[in-house]
């Protein structure tokens, strides 16, 4: 059982929603972005995606935009990234790690060398942004073989006859993309997300969490009470963007996951 | 890839790869309507009334097809090669873009799309799909990087002129990648009504085989022109173009792949030199594969996967990667990539205005600059076709600068 399943079997015991919280790695540069991601279990944080800084992030609007680009500023890499969850690891082997971001760091540094790497950092779960099922032979599956799981994003767009497509070869979970666009834009309506959380859970037994758009407790109540849990990223991303300490991201943190977990 | 064995022009396959090149790295919001793209455009392509169409416009609105000229005086004054120029310049807004665009813009109207969007660089992809907007009375937004917006000014009034709203990017370095992630971004958000219009061979298929279809109208004329003047069946020995993302070059090429005895050669933007400085946006020369913007290609990238930003003089060409199937062609060798700096294209863009009397944009600067290298290597009964692929109108500001006569407009770079 992957440390992801084993967290969703948790939660499921306690009759808890699953918060997940999103920050980049070696933003605003290593020693504080490692001291933000060890206080996140602490805060709340069942789940812990963690952003690897790419140029050019696609899906991203401006505030991860910015958090990338502190990051690489601050000389973060794809190998200081995996190190910085060895380094969480070493004290906590329980919380999930998902990375997130996209592809070309992973495939500049070669697919097979960076799965064992992840694996040996304790990564638990992989969300590259730019690799639809059309790709699956390129990381999906050989990171399935390696151990990792390979979270699909579902998405409006995603109707029923592709929806089969997409969660095929996905594990752990089924990231559902509450919104048509970037990251930290329009705010979710609860009312546009419930009848697409029934349709993905109609065509799967795994958990599906949904991001995009949650920035407040009440929408994360709101959000995780109507599906398995909820993702917050560019709300937490901003404080951080703010020079907040540790500390104080921290307390922003607990407040999004206690509104969660009320759900 | 075993059926592209036996010819260079059947790809790519189902899944948009030209050999390991190309494919969709799109997010998954966007799969499905690249997915119906790629359905309408099947269906256009074997549609009489889509070409119709086409051939109507190019005609009458583009002015097609454009002279295939021979160039007396730069021939005499190279001594070696025949150099013929393809005046793509003499299309309606002064480039090839608007093959593309038309292409696009009537698939754009069959999906039942009201809202266009499109990234530029020089801004001539921009000018046209705000004029052939204007045209079908689309809505129409430009993303154009910011220090483009400045250094390619007229071009940026043009398409105010014609009803497009330009957004300047700020990200990044604020050229043409930007732009396109920026364009990314609002196709990702408005999917529903939305179409994006590429304006060169790159991004998620099909987007690289659609745009090179709509361009080798380019090289489809050159075939049947060539002869009317060189006599029956007689084939280019060289061809010759300029390449940003590869769009007008694919459209000459193309038509070619298969005949052998053609000679192909892409001209980067050499910038400042290819060196370890990277001041250059030589994808094929000095870079290596990599997935961005949808495909996979030869990119400029650092040792750890992540982007550099280009360097040239032309905005047009100042992009990190490079169509997919040039990267294809270029692994099999069927064709050869060199790069110019920004001095040579500099020299060649006055040689083409003292000689032949046009004035040609920054970026066909670059494939005559190479052809100035070259012809005089080649006997004189060597045919040699360069893409004249647009005018200088928009650079005028930019050479203006560089040649120590400042205009006071547009910004430009130092080149030294
Ligand atoms: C005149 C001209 N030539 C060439 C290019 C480069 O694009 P491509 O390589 O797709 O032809 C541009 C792009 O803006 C251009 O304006």
């Amino acid at each position: 059982m992957s440390r992801i399943d084993a967290k969703f079997a948790a939660l499921k015991a306690e009759g808890k929603k699953a918060f997940v919280a999103y920050v980049m790695a070696g933003d605003p540069d290593e020693i504080r972005s490692l001291g933000i991601v060890k206080a996140l279990p602490a805060a709340g944080v069942d789940i812990i995606e963690l952003g690897l800084p790419f140029t050019d992030p696609m899906a991203d609007g401006q505030t991860i935009q910015l958090a990338g680009q502190r990051a690489l500023e601050a000389g973060m890499t794809l190998q200081g990234t995996l190190d910085l969850a060895a380094k969480f690891r070493e004290e906590d082997d329980t919380t999930p790690i998902v990375l997130m971001g996209y592809y070309n760091p992973i495939y500049s540094r070669g697919v097979d060398r960076f799965l064992a790497d992840a694996k040996a950092a304790g990564i638990d779960g992989l969300i590259v942004v730019d690799l639809p099922p059309e790709e699956d032979d390129e990381l999906c599956i050989p990171a399935q073989a390696a151990g990792l799981n390979f979270i699909r994003l579902a998405t409006p767009t995603t109707d029923d006859a592709r929806l089969p497509k997409v969660l095929t070869n996905t594990s752990g979970f089924v990231y559902y993309v509450s919104i048509t666009g970037i990251t930290g834009a329009a705010e979710a309506s609860g009312a546009d997300v419930a009848p697409e959380v029934a349709r993905i859970k109609a065509h799967t037994d795994l958990p599906v969490i949904v991001g995009f758009g949650v920035k407040t407790p009440q929408k994360a109540e709101e959000i995780a009470g109507i599906a398995d849990g909820t993702v917050v990223g560019s709300a937490i991303v901003s404080e951080i963007a703010k020079g907040k300490s540790v500390a104080e991201v921290a307390a922003f943190v607990k407040a999004l996951a206690d509104g969660a977990h009320r759900a | 890839m075993n059926d592209l064995f036996n010819s260079f022009m059947s790809g790519p396959n189902e899944q948009g790869r030209f050999g390991d090149f190309g494919g969709r790295f799109v997010s998954e919001t966007l799969m499905p309507l690249i997915l119906a793209l790629e359905a309408e455009y099947e269906k256009a392509k074997t549609d009489d009334t889509f070409w119709a169409e086409m051939d109507d416009l190019w005609k009458h609105y583009v002015g097609r097809p454009s002279p295939l000229y021979f160039a007396s005086r730069m021939t005499e004054e190279l001594g070696g090669a025949k150099i013929y120029l393809k005046r793509d310049e003499l299309n309606h807004t002064g480039a090839h873009k608007i093959n593309n665009v038309l292409g696009q813009i009537i698939l754009a109207r069959r999906m039942g799309k009201t809202r266009i969007i499109a990234e530029t660089g020089a801004g001539q992809h921009g000018v046209a799909t705000a004029t052939v907007c204007a045209k079908f009375g689309l809505k129409c937004v430009v993303y154009m990087g910011a220090h483009d917006v400045e250094r390619q000014q007229p071009n940026v009034f043009r398409m105010r002129l014609l009803g497009a709203e330009v957004v300047p990017v700020t990200s990044g370095r604020g050229t043409l990648k930007d732009a396109m992630n920026d364009a990314m971004r609002d196709w990702v958000t408005n999917v529903r009504d939305t179409f994006y219009c590429i304006g060169t061979a790159a991004g998620p298929h099909p987007y690289p085989a659609m745009v090179r279809d709509f361009q080798s109208i380019i090289g489809k004329e050159v075939r049947w022109q060539l002869p009317e003047q060189e006599g029956e069946g007689r084939l280019p020995d060289t061809l010759v173009a300029a390449i940003g993302g590869g769009s007008n070059a694919i459209g000459l090429f193309h038509p070619f792949l298969d005949d052998p005895s053609v000679n192909i050669i892409g001209v980067e933007a050499g910038g400042k030199g290819v060196n370890a400085k990277m001041e250059h946006c030589a994808s094929l020369t000095g870079g290596r594969p990599g997935v961005l913007h949808g495909n996979r290609t030869y990119l400029l990238q650092d040792d750890d996967g992540q982007i550099l930003e280009g360097f040239s003089i032309s905005a047009g060409l100042d992009y990190p990667g490079i169509g997919p199937e040039h990267a294809w062609l270029h692994d099999t060798g069927r064709a050869k990539y060199v790069s110019i700096t920004d001095k040579e294209a500099l020299e060649a863009f006055q040689f083409s205005c003292r000689t032949e009397g046009i004035i040609p944009a920054l970026e066909p600067s670059h494939a005559l600059a190479h052809v100035m290298k070259l012809a005089p290597t080649l006997p004189s009964d060597h045919i040699l076709v360069m893409n004249m692929c647009g005018r200088g109108d928009k650079d005028i500001y930019t050479v203006a600068k560089h040649l120590g006569q400042d205009m006071g407009e547009s910004e430009g770079r130092s080149i030294d």
